[in-house]
């Protein structure tokens, strides 16, 4: 077997190979969560502990997978971490939860995943591949974090519901924007990540 | 080994499948008083929220401590039925804040099967029968020195089951407040009946004696005491809470006639016994 560069597994996901900016994957949910940190936060969390964990469990059992209902078993053990972390969610951070509201439930259907157990921990070790995993999750919920600051604070004026943006602002005539809170504004946002990165990262430009 | 088989894939599969059912069967179990607990506390938040609206002064955010407020502020938690008798009581948690019982959604839907049964009961025999058989909760606050009532709705939206909580005046019709939930409503269309715009427009109305007792319509309603206006693209669900708002109402109509001739006499007595105090 090749040797793991430990280095490059987790932090090639987090910036040269970001599942979001580079792969494009597991946009549905980071539109939909970053209105505010709190729940983005909770939302990255809940991500990196479903990627890694079911990349571990995954590269355990690789080799007694039956080749031919492999995504199936990948797909009881991804749904398996799902429900765990919903489940202790709603007994744990009940309000939060319900501002997640179904998107917890979809981490299932989030192509990070997946993807990275088909990409890595089918033929890697359970350590590796639960870094691997566990760095995907994190490059996940960096994207997560940076779109909900800019959301929250442009959108509500606070972070973390601490109030940022004084009042005094208010009363002189600022306002927050309402767009910001809205869907389009959060892929726009998106694609300004994508945009500098781009531009940072000659590579990635296509010719 | 061969992991190809036939056999092999089959027993594989069986075995993942038992094992995970049997984790999170596990799991739910000893989550289960937790979870139960959070929706406790969110319902008795959703009914004070209600209540408080009736004052200004009073306001619920994420720092209050519901429980305390909620024991501060009730006077008497108790099931009607569907003719005005108080039938059982329900414990306030005045000692101990994790007594306090509130109806769970799903107390809420037996309910509401009731009410429907008594709708379609064919005579009268079986209908005062049913009738009997109602435990509609009924929450009373002082809130300031105001009596508020606060009665639960529910009914069928669009994808499930929508509820809420109604605040009424002394005189059983002005509703002072209002908030709702939903199971799982379109977000950005029916879910809006459980966001502030929406439900603080309830706050000033009235039920109305006669047909309908409440409308959710669409159009302009600013001068109609007994309606507001629905949520545009959300037909469906606007229109399940106004028949469900009606309904219970109904039912509920008999219990808040006589405890506001009951307000209206304690009123007049007062004013009787002690005239200076009306300044």
């Amino acid at each position: 077997m090749k040797d793991i560069n430990y280095k490059e597994v987790l932090l090639k996901p987090i910036f040269k190979g970001n599942p979001v900016t580079v792969l494009v994957l597991g946009i549905c949910s980071s539109l939909a969560v970053t209105v505010q940190l709190k729940g983005a936060f909770v939302m990255a969390l809940s991500v990196i502990i479903v990627t890694g964990l079911s990349s571990f469990v995954v590269s355990i059992l690789r080799n007694s997978i039956p080749n031919r209902i492999r995504i199936i078993v990948q797909l009881v053990v991804v749904a398996l971490m799902v429900i765990l972390v919903d489940q202790v969610l709603k007994a744990y951070a009940y309000s939060i939860s319900k501002t997640l509201s179904v998107y917890v439930g979809l981490i299932i259907t989030n192509c990070i995943v997946m993807g990275r157990i088909e990409a890595f921990a089918l033929g890697n070790k359970p350590i590796p591949s639960l870094l691997d995993g566990l760095a995907n999750g994190a490059g996940y919920g960096l994207i997560l974090i940076v779109v909900a600051f800019f959301r929250e604070l442009l959108g509500s004026g606070t972070l973390f519901g601490f109030r940022i943006i004084p009042q005094s602002f208010y009363d002189a005539g600022y306002m927050d924007n309402g767009l910001v809170i809205l869907p389009p504004m959060a892929l726009i946002l998106l694609g300004l990540i994508v945009w500098i990165q781009r531009s940072i990262q000659k590579d990635l430009q296509e010719k | 080994m061969n992991t190809n088989g036939n056999t092999y894939t089959v027993i594989y599969s069986t075995v993942l499948v038992i094992l995970v059912a049997a984790i999170l069967a596990f799991v739910a179990m000893s989550l289960q008083d937790k979870q139960n607990e959070n929706i406790k506390l969110e319902t008795i938040t959703k009914v004070l929220t209600a209540a408080a609206q009736s004052d200004d002064n009073v306001s619920i955010d994420e720092t209050t401590d519901v429980l305390k407020m909620y024991t501060d502020m009730i006077s008497a938690a108790f099931y009607v039925d569907g003719e005005g008798t108080v039938k059982d009581q329900m414990n306030m948690g005045k000692n101990n804040v994790k007594d306090i019982v509130v109806p769970s959604t799903s107390d809420l839907k037996k309910q509401n099967d009731i009410i429907k049964k008594i709708e379609d009961a064919k005579d009268e025999a079986s209908r005062a029968e049913l009738l009997k058989t109602l435990d509609l909760p009924v929450f009373v606050f002082n809130i300031n020195g105001k009596t508020v009532t606060v009665m639960p709705c529910y009914g069928a939206g669009l994808w499930g089951p929508i509820w809420g909580y109604i605040a009424l005046a002394d005189d059983g019709k002005t509703i002072v407040g209002a908030i709702f939930d939903h199971k799982g409503e379109t977000p950005g269309l029916g879910a809006k009946i459980a966001e502030a715009p929406f439900y603080l427009s309830f706050k000033g109305k009235a039920l109305s004696d006669g047909e309908p007792v409440f409308a959710v319509e669409k159009g302009k309603h600013e001068g109609e005491p007994s309606c507001v206006d629905a949520i545009s693209g959300a037909t469906i669900t606007s229109r399940a809470l106004g028949i469900g708002i009606n309904l219970w109402a109904k039912y509920y109509r008999p219990y808040l006639n006589a405890s506001a001739a009951e307000n209206a006499a304690q009123a007049a007595e007062d004013a009787a016994t002690c005239p200076e105090s009306v300044n």
